[in-house]
């Protein structure tokens, strides 16, 4: 019997472990699905192809679906999400210059949250800040919007964020394009050893449990095609799964760093799944719990309400009807696809589809399928929570 | 710029192959009066745009470059700025046949279609054709470097066994056919084992 093959995009990053792994250890075969990986150039070609059936599925970043469905990325399309790929996983980098001079005005790195390390990097920037991110619809941009927004430095008044592929951030840095960066692992680690920036900050620092990469797929494409759309999901959950064991780990990397995927030295993608980030030239590392994480928490749980949250933060910057926004925000994150495909297979998934974004600060006992679910904290630097009932229009 | 018509198009192509640059801008000549610039490096991209304004931007599809574009794109700013062609639905061929060309376009908010279609037919029909010429030329090259290889396994043969070059190339054909292989494969064996040997 031959198998059903699908055309799969991603970009060569960390956070394409799952894809990776469900085709490389044969998850997804198992299934009954055959998976041909494509290594995409950018997220707008990924996109683009995925729009218009190039591709049957891809690794996109959490806000893209969101903003294609909204149609303001690309061809205007209804994108679905069947999974969340990867939660957290960014770092925030500064030229040398600017961390010397947030050092000057008593800045300490070891033991500054994201409020005082904001502080001091708006203090440092006097006047404003130009800050590359990979591209314009991403969890990186909407991090910085919301750290920098709360503590008072604007779009587009003080902060100009600018699209530069993850591999440039260095370069961009030494050019002087940019001051600063928020970049996935190990871009931000592979920067820092080139003594062109100092990490000041862990994404995870801004949102403990940011939606980071996800798995994208036409709008009714996993109804037309549900033996496909299953043997994919629990493909790549079963992958996801793996991945959550430490003694794996080395052999992810390895898998991970060959020539097909991200062509880095294994220790590079090994330092980012150990949690670990090296922040400057000089060689000093720090451990970051959960600096990426692909299964713990039910991480891979596509929650409506990260979609509404994201939805939110971008309607209102750039000046859309809210409502709508919501709509499509709820229409393209399917918590109920996710829960209907993989609980036969036994996976625990919570019972809701929404949460308030923001409110647990602990690992936490929910509600699920066996009742055993913790989730972890999922707090915003500023302790003020998401509501969707409360904080969309809808 | 002050010698350019003010209906004039101006276009930028952000080709680093000069070839295909040139096909391209040879092609834009031919059908209508367009102000073209090539753009062939990557570094200060965007300074570049912002500094030429160009009403279409053409771009292949693949170049990493294109995510920089986006942002140019939805920037927030007061100077008009080229959004990609794929906002608008209205014409899905177009759309594909550029997909499949591997060209992707970014044109000003309010240009006529009528004005933008001759340039993207051309920009389509270029990048289809480079694509041709670059399959043509590799298969080229490949036969060239497999001719080099038989000639070589040829020569190691004769040597070796004291054959006229015809029954050497037979011999492979033979051993090839009995193989299930292909003589490029023979060949390829035979070199490199004559290498291990020294």
């Amino acid at each position: 019997m031959s198998l059903k093959t699908l055309s799969v995009g991603f970009v060569p990053l960390v956070d394409a472990a799952p894809l990776v792994v469900a085709a490389e250890l044969g998850f997804a075969e198992a299934e009954g699905v055959h998976l041909a990986l494509s290594r995409e150039p950018s997220w707008s070609a990924v996109r683009d192809k995925l729009a218009l059936g190039a591709l049957d599925a891809a690794q996109m970043l959490s806000p893209v679906p969101i903003a294609m469905s909204m149609g303001v990325s690309g061809l205007p399309s209804a994108m679905e999400v069947l999974s969340v790929l990867s939660v957290n996983g960014n770092v925030v980098g500064v030229t040398p210059a600017l961390a010397a001079r947030m050092r000057g005005g008593g800045w300490q790195p070891a033991r500054s949250d994201a409020a005082a390390t904001g502080r001091a990097l708006i203090a440092a920037a006097e006047g404003g800040l130009t800050i590359g991110v990979p591209f314009p619809f991403s969890m990186h941009a909407e991090l910085l919007y919301y750290w920098l927004g709360k503590l008072g430095l604007a779009a587009p008044a003080g902060l100009d964020v600018r699209t530069i592929p993850p591999p440039r951030m260095a370069e961009a840095m030494g050019a002087g394009e940019i001051d600063a960066f928020c970049v996935g692992e190990p871009w931000g680690s592979v920067a820092a050893e080139a003594g062109a920036a100092e990490i000041v900050l862990a994404g995870r620092a801004i949102w403990q449990f940011a939606p980071e990469k996800v798995l994208a797929v036409r709008g009714g494409w996993a109804e037309a095609e549900p033996a496909a759309a299953t043997a994919l999901l629990r493909g790549v959950w079963r992958a996801a799964r793996w991945l959550a064991d430490p003694d794996h780990r080395l052999a992810a990397a390895e898998i991970l760093a060959g020539e097909a995927y991200l062509d880095l030295p294994s220790e590079v993608v090994d330092r980012t799944l150990a949690g670990r980030v090296l922040t400057a030239a000089s060689g000093e590392e720090r451990r970051v719990p959960q600096l990426i994480e692909f299964f713990d928490g039910a991480a891979t749980f596509p929650w409506r309400s990260q979609a509404l949250w994201i939805a939110e933060r971008m309607a209102a910057r750039m000046g859309l009807d809210r409502a709508e926004a919501a709509r499509a925000a709820r229409r393209c994150f399917r918590a109920d696809l996710h829960r209907q495909i993989l609980g036969p297979i036994g996976a625990d998934l919570p019972g809701a589809s929404e949460k308030i974004e923001g409110s647990l600060h602990h690992r936490t006992p929910v509600a699920s399928a066996t009742g055993e679910m913790f989730l972890g904290p999922d707090a915003f630097f500023d302790g003020i929570a998401f509501d969707p009932e409360r904080d969309t229009q809808s | 710029m002050s010698n350019r018509l003010k209906s004039q198009i101006r276009i930028a192509v952000v080709e680093r192959e000069r070839e295909r640059a040139l096909l391209i801008v040879d092609g834009l000549a031919e059908a209508g009066d367009f102000d073209v610039t090539v753009i062939g490096d990557d570094t200060g991209l965007a300074r570049r745009l912002e500094a030429l304004a160009p009403d279409v931007v053409l771009i292949d599809l693949e170049n990493p470059s294109r995510d920089m574009l986006e942002g140019l794109a939805i920037a927030t700013g007061t100077t008009e700025r080229p959004v990609a062609i794929f906002v608008d639905r209205s014409d899905d061929e177009m759309t594909r046949a550029a997909i499949e060309a591997g060209v992707s376009a970014y044109v000003v908010d309010g240009l006529r279609p009528d004005r933008i279609k001759p340039i993207l037919d051309t920009a389509i029909a270029r990048f289809s054709m480079f694509s041709r010429i670059r399959r043509e030329l590799d298969a080229t090259k490949a036969a060239l470097a497999e001719r080099k290889t038989i000639d070589r396994a040829k020569g190691l043969l004769m040597s070796a066994r004291g054959l006229s070059e015809d029954e050497a190339y037979g011999l492979m054909r033979k051993t090839a056919m009995a193989q299930g292989k292909k003589i490029i494969d023979v060949a390829n064996a035979l070199v490199t084992a004559a290498d291990l040997l020294g």
